[in-house]
């Protein structure tokens, strides 16, 4: 077994990009693997609904034009998990698409691509569910044959599993659907037979690149040396360091609970976890204990269209109108309800975001005595079942509010003052998180089949 | 001693922890401050629900993280980010109430 394992995170997402003069620090230091996370469920449900990347093309071939000839002159696997952002079959052919451009445009000599799909079918779903193998991960969160039905895109979240075995079968580059982040960093560390862990964490803290050190940064890179017992992060730009405070304070971020991070198959348990300060910029971590799950489970994450939207945004400066906004918005929308009552559309939602005034809050908050604010913003949205009707709900409620006549007006040219023309934007399809639920499986290799292909000049 | 959240703290944040979840993170700049804090539970599920509006039940884990000198508070989203009535997809700004906190601490 190999002393330590040496593992490069570029990055914190692919097309994020990173310094070279980091990148190449990190190649120096002679990694194993170079991995990375290329995705997230952060952008919203939008990007695995559309098949549509949230990153962009030019930014991604930029990171990989880098990345893919220092593979392979130092022999050493590329990872790439979350194709694409939400890592549907399209995100992994748009990232494919790019290896091949590069590979060809710079005529390099074959690499072995493993390509493994994350998508999981409706028909498999459906039968999964028929034998109650699909778990709620809240007891609000009910799964239905609709809603599988429905979903245009249903992805699971791989574990370590189909990447190991890509890595037995050679792969120099491994392109990946949706993958529980920290498994593409701790695949070929478990796969050579240190504590899964101890590789799972080190992965939770390399998949945010140099988030985890201070300063931050999401675009520079990270190194992770894993051993028997524990393991070491540094970062690779001489103006970073990692502390204990920045290494466990980035274990919090983004999970509901520091000490219990659940991942497909089990558990990180952290109870037990020590950080400690090596020297000025490397910290030690160890104590970190992988507890499996009786049953093996994969997180399921789909999206459904729910229409098209329309918006337009405008501003209010008018004290009269500002005083009375809650009762006049309220008055425009029903005026517009009654407009459209008769027409043949169909169910439709409209909405007044009023920013300056509770614009941004999820919650009820407790709020402190507020004055009245001298400026609104006003963003109209339609959602509606087809884009006309989107936009013929969202222009009929702009003008309505533009010459709604409420009580005490005195400004009596118009209620709004947009910034553009045209003042109404088309926001294009509408999607919503659909599923987010907990398949049991037997077998993870199985639900993500692998697909080899040769890519570039035979020598 | 009357202090307020936003001057002991290094790091008061929120974000998404998938599409359901809020979470909450309060980093600490002091060990000994943020160990007197946690002693004294200066941030508990009934206060912290108060403070946002909401349910107790809505709030699905409060613990104090010694490591990161940190408290971690998750809570369900209203809605699936991205849902209708989104305001907020990243949930990254919905720290304030957190940075305003007020709360006193005996000498």
């Amino acid at each position: 077994m190999l002393e330590e394992l040496r593992i490069l995170s570029p990055t914190a997402i692919l097309g994020y990009g990173f310094p070279l003069a980091s990148f190449e620090k990190g190649m120096a230091k002679k990694p194993h693997v170079i991995a990375m996370d290329a995705g997230s469920t952060d952008p919203g449900p939008y990007y695995l609904g559309s098949g549509i990347s949230f990153t962009d093309n030019r930014a991604v071939k930029r990171d990989l034009e880098i990345m893919i000839p220092a593979a392979q002159e130092a022999k050493i696997p590329l990872i790439i998990g979350s194709a694409g952002g939400a890592g549907g079959k399209s995100h992994v052919d748009l990232t494919l698409g790019l290896i091949r451009e590069i590979i060809q445009e710079k005529q390099l000599s074959a690499l072995k691509i493993a390509i493994i799909n994350s998508e999981i079918s409706p028909v498999f779903l459906l039968k999964a569910y028929r034998e109650g193998k699909i778990h709620p991960l809240n007891a609000d969160n009910k799964v239905t044959e609709t809603l599988i039905k429905e979903s245009s895109a249903i992805v699971g979240q791989m574990g370590e599993g189909p990447f190991i075995e890509a890595l037995n079968h050679h792969a120099d580059i491994i392109l990946a659907g949706r993958a529980y982040d920290p498994s593409v960093f701790a695949a070929l560390a478990i796969k050579e037979g240190f504590d899964k862990g101890l590789a799972l964490h080190l992965g939770k803290i390399l998949e945010c690149a140099a988030i985890a050190a201070l300063p931050g940064s999401g675009s520079d890179s990270m190194l992770g040396i894993l051993r028997k017992d524990h393991f070491d992060v540094e970062p690779l730009a001489e103006n970073r360091v990692c502390t204990t405070l920045s290494v466990a304070a980035h274990t919090l971020y983004e999970k509901s609970d520091p000490y219990h991070l659940p991942g497909p198959g089990g558990e990180l348990d952290l109870t037990a976890c020590e950080f400690k300060q090596l020297d000025a910029r490397r910290v030690r971590v160890s104590g970190t204990k992988f507890i499996p799950t009786k049953k093996y489970f994969i997180k399921l994450e789909g999206a459904r269209k729910i229409g098209y939207r329309t918006i337009a945004i405008a501003g209010v400066t008018d004290p009269i109108m500002i005083a009375n906004i809650d009762s006049i918005l309220i008055g425009v929308k029903e005026r517009v309800f009654d407009n459209f009552q008769d027409s043949n559309f169909q169910e439709f939602y409209l909405n007044f975001n009023v920013y300056g005034k509770n614009g941004i809050a999820l919650l009820p908050e407790i709020s402190s005595d507020q004055v009245l604010p001298d400026e609104i913003g006003i963003v109209i949205e339609a959602v509606a079942a087809t884009e006309e009707e989107a936009s013929a709900i969202c222009s009929f409620a702009r003008s309505t509010a533009l010459h709604f006549g409420y009580e005490g007006r005195i400004s009596t040219a118009g209620n709004l003052a947009f910034p553009f023309s045209p003042s109404d934007a088309n926001m294009g399809e509408v999607y919503e998180f659909s599923i987010y639920h907990l398949l049991e499986v037997e077998s993870e290799v199985a639900l993500f089949p692998i697909q080899y292909v040769i890519i570039g000049e035979m020598e | 001693m009357k202090y307020r959240l936003q001057d002991v703290a290094s790091v008061i944040r929120s974000k998404n922890a998938g599409p359901y979840e809020l979470c909450f993170d309060v980093i600490f700049i002091d060990e000994e401050f943020y160990q007197r804090a946690k002693s004294a539970a200066i941030i508990t599920k009934e206060n912290f629900a108060h403070l946002y509006g909401i349910g107790i039940d809505q709030i699905l884990n409060l613990v104090y993280f010694d490591p990161a000198k940190a408290i971690k508070i998750t809570i369900e989203r209203p809605i699936s980010s991205g849902a209708l009535g989104e305001k907020d997809v990243y949930g990254a700004q919905q720290h304030r109430p957190l940075i305003q906190f007020e709360f006193t601490l005996q000498e």
